[in-house]
């Protein structure tokens, strides 16, 4: 049976579909079976990150409702065979996703798949409860300010009260991704720490991506950075999250992009 | 960085921790804290006394305060005497 997982942070903006595309692309480089879900009706961005805009015929609003088979709308990916991708609709809105149709199409995912990750929308709202509503993993993007911890914190109390497991009197399974974090920032005491972001939302920590440039160079060639770069920090950080997510014992460190003298001075002389 | 806030010493940071502890302190007490753990708590704990003792609904209080490094939980039951409890199944 699959695994129902949400990538969710309340907060736009802080790495969710980044996060989405990249775990989804390095469990099934590992040889699982995963198809990401984008839960963004409206405004979606999946695909494009994804790099597959262009093949996008049917979508979950349409299967949802009927219109379209699953297999119709399910978009493979072209790297990894074992991966695949359900686009959100960019002309309708989230109110054309019944919570029926929803159950229905989760259900028939679980059946083809080994994970299922659900992207979720920005926000509290319906979009984003229908997001995490058959979740059993859920992984908390959280970015090391004060806002999108804000943010976090209300969405963890949404993931204990408003999922299926939550009203059967079972707990959803949560874990931080610290994303955007500079640990040589955080050591100067000019940002959050790992320890203090940790502290105030008392979850476990799934992973920390360190804030690169790597992240916007993937999503413009339309690829998640583990596919783009695998050697690359957030790519290696990644990695290791899909890692933990398997149940595998990975040590926590904060990989860096190891600059060579002559790569430092090579790029400032470009 | 300046001279002032060198002799300062700590950088932003640790404001921005303390001014989040004591905010979510708030929302989370205003939202009835994350999710129902008090409800959830007080249900079990419940659950769990009466298979021994006749407790009353109404007379047990499930308080929990959450703080800087350290959480407390308040469970406040008021039991029945034998003789009052008697006197009430008559």
């Amino acid at each position: 049976m699959a695994k129902v997982m949400v990538v969710t942070s309340g907060k736009g903006g802080v790495g969710k579909t980044t996060s989405t595309a990249a775990l989804g692309a390095a469990l099934a480089q590992s040889g699982q079976n995963v198809v990401v879900v984008d839960f963004d009706v409206g405004l979606r961005n999946l695909d494009l990150v994804m790099g597959a805009e262009r093949r996008v015929v049917f979508d979950l609003i349409n299967v949802v409702q009927g219109d379209a088979k699953l297999v119709q709308a399910l978009i493979r990916d072209k790297r990894v065979d074992t991966l695949s991708i359900l686009p959100a609709s960019q002309t309708r809105d989230k109110d054309a996703l019944t919570e029926e149709g929803v159950a229905r199409v989760m259900e028939e995912l679980q059946e083809k798949f080994d994970w299922v990750i659900c992207d979720s929308p920005a926000g509290i709202e319906r979009g984003a409860t229908l997001a995490m509503r058959h979740a059993e993993v859920a992984v908390v993007v959280t970015n090391p300010e004060v806002s999108s911890v804000r943010d976090s914190d209300r969405i963890i109390g949404l993931l204990d009260s408003k999922t299926l497991k939550a009203e059967k009197g079972e707990r959803v399974e949560k874990h931080l991704l610290l994303t955007r974090y500079d640990p040589a920032r955080a050591q100067r005491g000019e940002m959050l720490t790992t320890e203090d972001v940790l502290e105030i939302l008392s979850i476990p920590l799934l992973g920390i991506i360190p804030e690169s440039e790597e992240v916007l160079k993937a999503s413009n060639m339309g690829s998640p950075v583990t596919l783009s770069n695998a050697m690359s920090a957030p790519a290696r950080a990644y990695a290791a999250a899909a890692r933990r997510l398997m149940g595998e014992t990975v040590a926590m460190t904060v990989p860096n992009d190891r600059k060579s003298l002559f790569g430092k001075i090579f790029r400032r002389a470009a | 960085m300046n001279v002032l806030s060198f002799f300062r010493g700590r950088g932003s940071a640790p404001v921005a921790r303390e001014r989040l502890q004591l905010l979510l302190a708030h929302e989370r007490a205003a939202t009835g804290g994350r999710s129902d753990l008090v409800n959830i708590l007080r249900e079990e704990i419940l659950a769990v006394i009466a298979k021994h003792v006749t407790v009353d609904r109404d007379k047990i209080q499930v308080r929990m305060d959450r703080g800087g490094s350290v959480s407390t939980l308040e469970v406040d039951i008021e039991i029945r005497t034998p003789a009052e409890a008697l006197a009430l199944s008559a």
